[in-house]
Parts: structure tokens; sequence; C-alpha cells
């Protein structure tokens, strides 16, 4: 497996990057603040107010570092990499394949098979964690039901039927996700998931974590030659990464909701780290930002065992282990794609 | 004898190399755009900086060295650069030299011909552009530091002239071979990309799936 390089997040809003030889140079108010070689990087995510130089992107660019610009709320705003790699046959492959109901519905199954069973795991390993001192009934049926869920999955299945099963299985999820909220109840209390707005601190805080893991999604795709842009699940809209949606479906549970969770119970993030606006909008503050990024940098480098390569990886590698296996599966030399499921 | 006659049929002459070593390996760099650099790669390019310099030529006694020299076969449908061509002054001749090619490789000699057969490939291009015949040739290892003679026999021309019309006809058929894990993996740059553990016949998703079902109807 590949060797998992730093990605470097910019939260300060005066930060300015620019290159010095070959390294990357942070300039704050002129001064400079840090400097890495840039061959310690895969990426480069800026919360971006200033941005950076011209020269830094050529840079990067050339080494295949892939830089991301982001609003200080964490939208997507412009990615900057160099040629597509990889081979135009494999792209070819899979638009084919996205251009067949049939085909799309098999290759999305697979996602919310992997979804599924990972929101399932975060609910078990709560039951388990504190089962005997909460009223765990709710989660343990929510459980049962999603285990249900997937295997309705396993067979000759359309692509509506597949978010039929999807959409459900989040709502009931989502149902009992408060259950797993075990301090700062005050602050964090949710109902039911949204988005544009964030209408509470917790779906704030989910929000901020799956734009951090769409970009790692989106690379990873970007790096085994496959087009972010063109989905099975998610359909093509302009402007939407509908692949890079459709791979993350299977590590939001593990990567994000989990981490949110912990993140709470452990009081890293407060209810002081959120701002609700006039309009009912949540904002996350800079602190809050900063003590996410922290706690997804530290779990990114955590091993886990890969279920299926059964070999042990960095957690951050699991976007790009799928991402090859799902490369592997649409050129044919894997009989199925493999979802990651976290046991 | 089939000739390759249109420029986009050509494929890349330092490609073989690859080909010779693993079919997978040439179809992940050459066809599939795929490439890692790793330790060995980026030394090798290091050392190739040095011999890749157009401009270069130097003249010692009687030989004259030239670098990076653009090379093509139509019999082979190959193309690239020769690391550096001897012109050899012939005695009592102004004009007339004998060639050598030489190709610089970082590491040591190899257990297999991949090293011969890229020697060999660009011996054949530069017989068929200036119309003469090579009867050996030297690869320079950088480990080594030493020059080894290699002969151009009909065995190698042979075996030159086999990989090369495989690796058009895998490229024309966009052939990914499927991955054949063995001890060559351990030195392969592409090892990360290539995924060789697939090739187990245990690794088969449908099987790792159907664990999965087991486990959600147990529930």
């Amino acid at each position: 497996m590949r060797k998992m390089l730093n990605v470097l997040y910019v939260t300060n809003p005066e930060a300015y990057l620019v290159k010095d030889g070959e390294n990357l140079v942070v300039r704050i108010q002129d001064q400079e603040a840090f400097r890495t070689p840039i061959h310690y990087l895969e990426g480069i995510v800026t919360f971006g107010y200033m941005g950076a130089s011209p020269a830094l992107l050529g840079m990067c660019v050339e080494k295949g570092v892939t830089v991301s610009f982001l609003t200080a709320s964490g939208k997507h705003q412009a990615t900057v990499h160099g040629s597509p790699k990889g081979n135009v046959l494999l792209r070819r492959k899979q638009y084919r394949l996205a251009d067949s109901d049939h085909d799309s519905a098999q290759i999305a199954s697979m996602f919310i098979i992997g979804k599924l069973a990972n929101c399932r795991t975060v609910l078990r390993r709560f039951i388990s964690d504190y089962g005997e001192k909460v009223d765990a009934a709710q989660v343990v049926n929510v459980s049962k039901i999603l285990a249900r869920n997937v295997l309705r999955v396993n067979k000759e299945i359309h692509l509506d039927e597949v978010r039929g099963i999807e959409g459900e299985s989040a709502r009931e999820y989502f149902s009992v996700l408060n259950h797993l909220i075990v301090a700062q109840k005050e602050y964090f209390y949710i109902q039911g998931r949204n988005r544009r707005p964030p209408l509470d601190n917790f779906n704030a805080l989910l929000s901020f974590l799956y734009s951090l893991l769409l970009h790692e999604a989106r690379a990873a795709l970007e790096t085994v030659g496959l087009d972010p842009y063109v989905g099975f699940l998610h359909r093509d809209r302009p402007g939407r990464v509908g692949l890079a949606l459709d791979l993350m479906e299977e590590f939001r549970p593990y990567m994000a909701d989990r981490l949110a969770l912990s993140l709470i119970n452990r009081r890293q993030v407060t209810g002081d780290g959120f701002i609700k606006k006039e309009s009912g909008g949540v904002v996350m503050k800079d602190t809050a930002r900063k003590a996410v990024i922290e706690a997804w940098q530290k779990r990114k480098r955590e091993e886990i065992t890969h279920p299926f390569l059964n070999k042990k990886i960095p957690a951050g590698l699991l976007p790009y282990a799928q991402a090859l296996l799902l490369a592997r599966h649409l050129r044919g030399d894997l009989d199925r794609y493999p979802p990651f499921v976290w046991k | 004898m089939k000739k390759y006659d249109q420029e986009e049929d050509l494929l890349s002459l330092s490609g073989i190399q690859h080909f010779a070593f693993c079919e997978r390996q040439w179809a992940l760099i050459h066809v599939e755009n795929q490439w890692v650099d790793n330790v060995r790669t980026v030394e090798g390019k290091i050392l190739h900086q040095r011999a890749d310099d157009p401009y270069f030529t130097e003249v010692r006694g009687d030989v004259k060295t030239i670098r990076s020299v653009p090379l093509v076969s139509k019999t082979l449908g190959l193309y690239g650069v020769a690391d550096v061509i001897e012109l050899h002054k012939l005695p009592k001749s102004k004009t007339n030299h004998s060639y050598s090619i030489v190709e610089y490789k970082r590491g040591k000699p190899k257990p297999d011909d991949r090293d011969e057969v890229q020697l060999c490939a660009q011996a054949i291009c530069l017989e068929e552009m200036l119309d003469i015949q090579l009867e050996y040739g030297y690869l320079y290892y950088g480990e080594t530091k030493r020059r080894h003679k290699v002969q151009f026999d009909d065995f190698l021309r042979g075996r030159v002239k086999e990989l090369a019309d495989k690796m058009h006809q895998n490229f024309a058929r966009g052939i990914t071979p499927l991955p054949v894990k063995d001890k060559r993996c351990k030195n392969c740059s592409m090892a990360g990309i290539c995924v060789p553990d697939l090739a187990k016949g245990n690794k088969k998703a449908e099987k790792y799936l159907t664990g999965l079902f087991d486990e959600m109807a147990n529930e």
C-alpha cells in the first residue's frame, strides 16, 4: 500500500502560502510561521482567505499535491491539481457502467451495504460500551433494522430501491443518534440530518467532518485515475462530485459520525464553539474547527486492519484503498467491489 | 515482416524493460499511466540526469560521446532515447566510425534479461536509422560501476521482436493482465497500485460479501 503523507490544513485567515525552493512556507502577516518540504505532503486544504502564490501552486501540480480551497465553513470552492492520472480506457468503462442503470445499481448497492453495516457498528459499539448504563432498547432495535436492510440490498435491485432503503435507514439511524450523546446533552441534540444550513451544533459538526472526508475521497479517486464527478448512486449534476459522494458513504459512520460523537462525549468540542445565526443556521467557530482538525489528523494515523485486503493500514489510507479496489473492480480484475466494513 | 509505419503506432522503447519484467507492470505504467516513484526510481532519475543532456558531446582521443540520442524502429514499432552512444574513429578513416550503445542503470545486473532486451532494442533502432550492424553494446551499472558487454545475437534479437509484438497486441486491446504474486513484487515500485494480493484465489469479493451477509442474518 502506498505511504500515507500528510495533508496540511490551513485555518488561519491571515495565512498566505508561498514556495521557497522545494519547500512550502506559510506566511502570516509577512512573517514565516511554518515551513515543510513539499514531498512530505500529499494535499493542502485551506479554509481560504488569502490563498497561495502561483509559484507554489505550480510546484504542487508538478509534485502531485492536491490543493483545495474551502470557504471558512468548509464549502468547497476550487481544487488545483495536475493532469488527470490514469487510463482513459478505465474512465470510459466508468462512464459506460454509470450509463447503465443495472450496472450502477450493482455498484451503488455496495456503497450502501458498507454504509449501513458501518452505521450498525457505530450503534453496536455504543451498546457494548454504554448499554448497561443507559436504556439502549431503541438503539438495539435500529441496529437490527440496519442488519435487515443490508440483506435487502443483496439481490437484483433497482437504483430507486437502493436509494429508498438508504433513506429509510438513515432516518432510523439519525433517530437514535441522540442516545449516543452522553455528555453536553444541552448543547448537542439533533432532530434528523440537515445541512443547508445545519440547524444545530451536531449537524454543523457533522457537515464539517463530511467536507474533510469528501476532500479525501475525491483525491483518492483522482489518484487511481477515476473521474470523481461521475457517480453510480449519485447521478450527474453540474459541479457535483458524484463518485466522491458515493465512495464517501461507507466512510461516514466510521470516519465522521463516531469522531463527532467522541469529540462531544470527551468534551473536545463544547457548546461555545458554535454560533447560532439569526436565520437559525449554525456555524462553527475557529477554535472548534481547530480542535476537530487535530482530532481528524490523529484519527487518520490510527492503524486499522483492512477487512478485505487483511493488511494493517493507517485509517487515512482507507479512501485510497477503497478507490483502488473500485478501480480494480471497474476494470474487471475483481468480481465485486468489496465495501469497507468496520467490525 | 510487419512494419509500424504510423508515428502514432509507436510505443515507448523504455517500456520493453518493464514488459520483459512483468506484463502487468508495463500495462499499469504504459496503458494506465500510473506511476509511483520509489527510492530506486528516484535514484535512477538522478543517475540519468547526468546522462540526459542532448547538447552534450565529449571527445576523448578517438572516442566521441553523444548523449540522449532519439531513436526509432519501424520493425519494432518503438521509439525512445539512448543514454549514450560512443563513436569510435575507425583506423585509417577520417569519416567512418564504429558505434557502441551504452545504457546506464542504477543498481546491479538483474537476474533476468530486461536490461539486455532494452539495450538490444536500442541497437536495432540505431541499426535501422543508420543502416549499420551492431554486434554488441554495454550496460553500465551504478552500483558496481562496471560496464558489461552484451552480444546482440539472434536469440536476443528474436526475444526483442517477440516482446515488442506482444506489447503492441496488448496495447491495441487495452489489456492489463491480472496480477501474479511472486518474488518480483518485492522490488516492484508499482506493487502498491497493482495490489498483487488480489491474485490470490481467496480474495474473491463475493466470498467476502457472503461472510458479511451471514453476519447480518445472524442478528
